[in-house]
């Protein structure tokens, strides 16, 4: 079985009347970095939150590896949310011997590993480091795990153009045949060249999905450039 | 350094020209190893499924090959090198060409401008 994520009938309603997520069906393959791209409200985060198990459907269901959403499921299943959830008054040294506890997939050596990289102070506390310190900081514990799911929303938007490169850098490194990558963006220029397939989503559906390259080959344009176009106001 | 790619055409046959290149130019010699599939497109900021697309296109056209305990090298074929090395450049020649015809260019003055510019390349050395 080659299909990690499959999503079916997928459907989410918010105070019973907004459909964020439409009856989306997708299935998505191991081994592959996958871009989940949209514009703002069109239903992203939603669909990630169901998969790292945050969020019930409302309809519909998703397998990961084979099993519902769960306890099981979660284990394997390595969470970049889109926004902070780190408390301030603990070390980084503290949070990484907690997260050590908590997963089991989880690497102690690579997290040091990744903080010497980029030079951040792993006695510090949360509060204390900037907002794209931290963010930094998120990143390294999530790509710390030998998960068999990446999801991150949002990865890149609040860190330098260095850091960009050292998080997309990361990410490629980790690359793993058993594993997928699942990073939603706006700044698609920045992540098209790393992405093996690409999902449009507008309005809660599910627009597009397919290969970086056969957009490039079959309108002669960039993923960047044929999203602006789809999504053109 | 992440590698220069054009935003118009699929990633995947802009790797392999590049990495033609490398192998032309000697850049990575014949016998020569090759990094591995997840060096090179850490290198390059690509992809790792592109990068291995490519890899597989040179290897069907022969210009690199798989050994089992070596992992992949450039082939010594000399005389497959020498033609894809001709190839390369007569493509080249050809875009430049058709360029100067649409500037109204004929034979003769693209022949002395070539002659030219080779001189005056000369002079600068």
């Amino acid at each position: 079985m080659s299909e990690l994520i499959e999503l079916m009938n997928l459907s989410k309603t918010y105070d019973s009347k907004f459909l964020a997520v439409n009856n989306v069906n997708l299935k998505l393959p191991k081994g592959k970095i996958i871009g989940l791209l949209g514009p703002n409200g069109s239903g992203k985060t939603t669909i990630i939150k169901m998969i790292a198990g945050v969020l019930q459907p409302t309809e519909g269901s998703i397998l990961v590896n084979g099993n519902p959403v769960g306890v099981e499921s979660k284990a394997k299943v390595a969470y970049l949310p889109d926004r902070t959830y780190l408390l301030g008054g603990e070390t980084i040294d503290k949070v990484i011997k907690f997260f050590a506890d908590f997963y089991e997939d989880f690497s102690v050596e690579k997290a040091y590993e990744m903080l010497k990289t980029l030079d951040i102070d792993p006695s510090r506390k949360i509060k204390t480091l900037s907002k794209g310190t931290k963010e930094k900081v998120q990143l390294i514990l999530v790509m710390s795990r030998q998960a068999d799911l990446y999801i991150l929303d949002e990865p890149i938007a609040g860190v330098d153009p260095a850091a960009r490169d050292f998080i997309l850098r990361t990410i490629i490194n980790n690359y793993n045949p058993e594993a997928s990558v699942l990073i939603s963006t706006h700044l698609i220029t920045d992540v098209e060249h790393v992405l093996d397939e690409v999902i449009f989503m507008r309005y809660g559906h599910l627009v597009l999905y397919t290969a970086v390259d056969n957009i490039r080959e079959k309108y002669g344009k960039s993923v960047d450039a044929y999203f602006r176009e789809v999504f053109s106001c | 350094m992440a590698w220069e790619l054009d935003s118009d055409r699929p990633i995947y046959t802009q790797l392999v020209e590049r990495i033609q290149v490398q192998i032309i130019s000697g850049y990575y010699p014949p016998g020569g190893k090759l990094p591995s599939v997840r060096d090179l497109a850490a290198v390059a900021a690509v992809n790792p499924n592109t990068m291995q697309k490519a890899f597989a296109e040179l290897e069907r056209e022969g210009l690199i090959v798989t050994q089992r305990t070596n992992g992949r090298t450039v082939t010594e074929d000399e005389t497959l090198l020498k033609g894809i090395r001709m190839q390369m450049a007569r493509e080249k020649v050809d875009v430049f060409v058709q360029t100067l015809k649409e500037l109204g260019f004929s034979q003769q003055e693209i022949l002395s401008l070539i002659q030219d510019v080779i001189e005056g390349e000369g002079k600068n050395e």
